[in-house]
């Protein structure tokens, strides 16, 4: 329908479209564990606003959201906690690690703690910063459903896959830390 | 110029206003337990902040207990453990505070490896989960204490980080959540 009124119409493919509905109705679920968890907040409130992006409705149930906000150190004792909620989030669903502990363990390079939620569950995008400003929040965002518009996250990998279930890329294991190369170095003692 | 004792904080000079609270809780407890105590480290004279006691292990509780009730060093503020790889290897350490005068004073004792530790939960109901705590990080155990377990790391967890010989990056990695003791759920 144009603005005067008379019938109109423009062809696309239902993907293009579902997408286009996909990327502009995120539910986010707050992941917070530390400071950045401080800054998704600032995110989401009034002066920033997350809502101008469509990402306003925060579920903090994984079967009611499709973006996981992992904001924060995650170590391992909660890594399997975390793939526990990513496990129960229903497909299509994202990821975006926020700050430098999510992404790659941050100045936490010990016993304790992960590094990097990548060890863990798929991420599509990684907001560097410590923490990362809401601006930087929101650039990830919006980074996030631009990819979703082409079909590029990890979620459309394995939706495009042959059976649509198993991924092209194995979603790696909690395990594989062992293969990490920061992850596999120890002390001598 | 000493640093240790010239610096002015928003309270006053530290020593000037703790010095006599200080002196006479040394002296008693000097006259109390002149063969246990090993060291008394000052503020001013030594490397430290507040008086520390070094004290030796079988007389830690009445020497705390004595501390606690009779010179009114009634709250404890911090229990922690420290390895120093020497032998005896541990430190147990005590941050008592005087509620009224807000002094404080840190008593310490020696452990070896594999020694046990009396608990302080007779004293302070609070050193339980300090005394879980010292046991998850240092394998320091506590005699009497009625629920040793870990407190911070995961119950499958092989070793205590925080000793000196446990590798900084010794990662163990478990697939499955913590399972959930069914007694706690009794």
């Amino acid at each position: 329908m144009s603005k005067d009124g008379s019938a109109d119409f423009f062809t696309t493919k239902l993907e293009n479209v579902v997408n286009w509905a996909r990327k502009n109705s995120l539910y986010p679920l707050p992941f917070g564990t530390s400071c950045c968890g401080i800054e998704l907040m600032a995110t989401l409130a009034s002066g920033y606003d997350m809502a101008r992006f469509g990402a306003e409705v925060v579920r903090f149930s994984p079967r009611q959201s499709d973006l996981l906000v992992v904001a924060g150190i995650v170590n391992l004792k909660m890594a399997p906690i975390l793939r526990n909620i990513y496990d129960q989030m229903a497909d299509p669903k994202w990821v975006i690690s926020m700050g430098a502990c999510a992404s790659s363990g941050g100045i936490f390079n010990v016993y304790s703690v992960t590094q990097g939620i990548d060890t863990v569950v798929p991420v599509d995008v990684y907001v560097p910063g410590c923490p990362p400003a809401p601006e930087g929040l929101l650039n990830g965002l919006l980074r996030l459903e631009d990819m979703i518009a082409r079909g590029e996250t990890h979620a459309h990998r394995r939706m495009k896959s042959p059976d649509g279930k198993t991924p092209p890329t194995p979603l790696p294991a909690v395990s594989s830390m062992d293969a990490h190369p920061r992850g596999s170095e120890q002390r001598k003692v | 110029m000493d640093v240790r004792t010239s610096i002015k904080t928003n309270w006053g000079n530290f020593s000037d206003k703790y010095g006599t609270a200080w002196e006479q809780l040394l002296t008693a407890l000097s006259n109390d337990f002149t063969s246990s105590i090993e060291q008394i480290l000052k503020p001013g004279t030594d490397a430290v902040d507040i008086p520390t006691i070094i004290v030796k292990k079988p007389i830690i509780i009445d020497f705390l207990r004595s501390t606690k009730d009779r010179y009114g060093y009634s709250f404890l503020s911090d229990m922690t453990a420290v390895d120093e790889e020497g032998d005896p290897r541990f430190f147990v350490v005590y941050h008592l505070m005087h509620l009224e005068t807000k002094a404080r004073v840190r008593i310490k004792t020696r452990v070896a490896d594999g020694e046990k530790m009396p608990t302080a939960i007779p004293l302070w109901e609070g050193a339980n989960w300090a005394e879980r705590e010292i046991y998850d990080m240092f394998g320091i155990h506590f005699e009497g204490h009625p629920d040793l377990r870990r407190i911070l790391m995961d119950q499958r967890w092989e070793g205590h980080p925080l000793r000196k010989d446990y590798p900084l990056r010794g990662y163990q990695i478990f697939l499955s959540p913590e399972p959930i003791d069914p007694e706690l759920l009794s």
